[in-house]
């Protein structure tokens, strides 16, 4: 349900751009007003959300652990898994982020007849670190829409990533490699009952929207085509607060509002774990609870005791009065 | 804000980061591609549009035409028909590859590789005074993969 869901509205952002910018032909807005509010919206929203997040104590060092935290001297201890310092914290971060190390630890439960057994998984990392990673040498392989000269490096990415010659232009490697994760990624999803069952259209979307983004453009690369000299000319103008509308093939706008939808979407979805990952506090703590006292909470205030002397003169009356012995050493301390 | 001594850094170097295209660019005025067209011709073997957009995979075509099924006859939409040549082709009309194709292709940072086999016609010009060009000769074509 929440696939199909997402699927319309990705299919209605489709048909939207062709009837706005395609028949009715309102292309300043696709091209200007809509680039500039999603770019705004993806920055002001994660710093938003960063400083939301910032803003939440986190009185206890809740590190998930799976190794030997710093014990004895002849107690051999895991760095990595159970970071005693900072510079562990920030290692174990850099393999979290970098190489989604915790992905890799992925099991898979079975029931194999009366036996549940466990095994390795490998292929949720595979996929997310395939899609991560070709989604940011796509990125960065269109900085040189935002760039005159193009850095040097950047046709260097561009050579090895079209280094199959396949078709003209040259169909580039990343492309079918953020295809084919993608798929997996989305296919994972929908034929697996059970994490259909967990999943929601918030899950689908992203994906969606992915997929669109890379489908139109990679047929506006490879077989609609566009003048890429007026779509340069474009981009150069939105970063010199200028921008040309160009006219080009509606294939252009359904692949720029694809990223912006992308862009507006961003701090309000789960793709903000882009943020988030380094404001989760089971990774980015040290697991130094035993060697070091951590600051409580901030809204603890030491609470006000009452001692036995200050509750016999609260009830001092009424302690003599029925009889009670009362502590003779209380007034002795004070006559002292 | 807790951690206040990491989280604003943290902003301010995806804020950098991300506003990127727009740093780069401060200061740069606004680049301007203009190519040159040929005089005394008005039309190209298709429409202009065609050609900007299609004009590589065009190109490739007649690659493949002359290369694989030996020379070529093209025939346009509206049924004229041009030899499938490239430097004698293209090439003599717009007499200039740095002021008709690199101009473009600079600007949006393309290598073709047209010019692995093919000599421009500047190469071509300095062809005849040069002394020795032997080193341009000896120089293996690349293969037209």
């Amino acid at each position: 349900m929440g696939a199909v869901f997402a699927l319309l509205i990705a299919l209605g952002l489709v048909i939207f751009v062709y009837i706005g910018a395609g028949v009715i032909g309102f292309k300043a807005l696709f091209a200007v007003v809509f680039p500039y509010a999603a770019f705004f919206i993806f920055l002001g929203g994660i710093i938003y959300r960063i400083i939301e997040w910032a803003k939440v104590p986190v009185p206890f060092r809740i590190v998930t652990t799976c190794g030997q935290q710093k014990s004895l001297k002849w107690v051999k201890r895991s760095r990595l898994e159970s970071p005693f310092n900072n510079f562990e914290v920030a290692l174990r971060m850099a393999l979290e982020v970098l190489a989604f190390r915790s992905l890799f630890r992925n099991l898979r439960a079975e029931l194999k007849g009366p036996n549940l057994l466990y095994g390795s998984s490998k292929w949720l990392w595979l996929g997310a670190i395939a899609f991560h990673y070709c989604f940011l040498i796509i990125l960065i392989r269109h900085l040189r829409f935002f760039t005159y000269p193009v850095p040097e490096f950047l046709g260097i990415i561009e050579q090895v990533d079209g280094f199959l010659h396949v078709g003209i232009p040259h169909f580039y490697i990343t492309d079918g490699v953020i295809l084919a994760a993608l798929s997996y990624l989305l296919l994972r999803r929908l034929a697996d009952a059970k994490l259909r069952y967990i999943s929601l259209a918030s899950d689908f979307l992203p994906l969606f929207l992915i997929f669109g983004l890379v489908l139109s453009g990679i047929l506006m690369r490879n077989f609609f085509k566009v003048d890429i000299v007026q779509v340069k000319e474009f981009t150069m103008g939105l970063v010199h607060f200028s921008p040309k509308v160009p006219d080009v093939g509606v294939i252009f706008y359904i692949h720029l509002t694809f990223l912006c939808a992308l862009m507006a979407y961003f701090p309000f979805s789960k793709l903000v774990h882009m943020a988030g990952v380094f404001f989760s506090p089971t990774r980015n703590l040290a697991n130094n609870s035993r060697a070091k006292r951590h600051e409580p909470a901030p809204w603890w205030q030491k609470p006000k005791f009452k001692t036995y002397c200050e509750w016999q003169e609260e009830f001092k009356e009424v302690l003599e009065q029925s009889g009670q012995p009362i502590d003779e050493d209380c007034y002795k301390k004070e006559a002292k | 804000m807790h951690d206040a001594g990491k989280v604003i850094p943290g902003i301010i170097i995806f804020v950098v980061f991300v506003t990127l295209p727009f740093w780069w660019n401060v200061g740069k005025a606004v680049p301007k591609v203009e190519v040159e067209l040929p005089k005394e011709y008005t039309s190209c073997v298709e429409d202009k549009s065609f050609m900007i957009r299609e004009h590589m995979k065009l190109l490739d075509n007649w690659r493949n035409e002359v290369v694989r099924n030996g020379y070529g006859v093209y025939v346009n939409s509206k049924g004229q028909t041009f030899h499938m040549k490239f430097q004698e082709g293209c090439m003599k009309c717009h007499s200039s590859k740095e002021r008709f194709c690199d101009r473009c292709h600079n600007f949006v940072a393309v290598k073709p590789y047209c010019w692995n086999c093919h000599i421009s016609p500047e190469e071509k010009k300095g062809w005849a005074t040069k002394k020795s060009n032997v080193e341009t000769f000896s120089k293996q074509p690349a293969s037209h993969h």
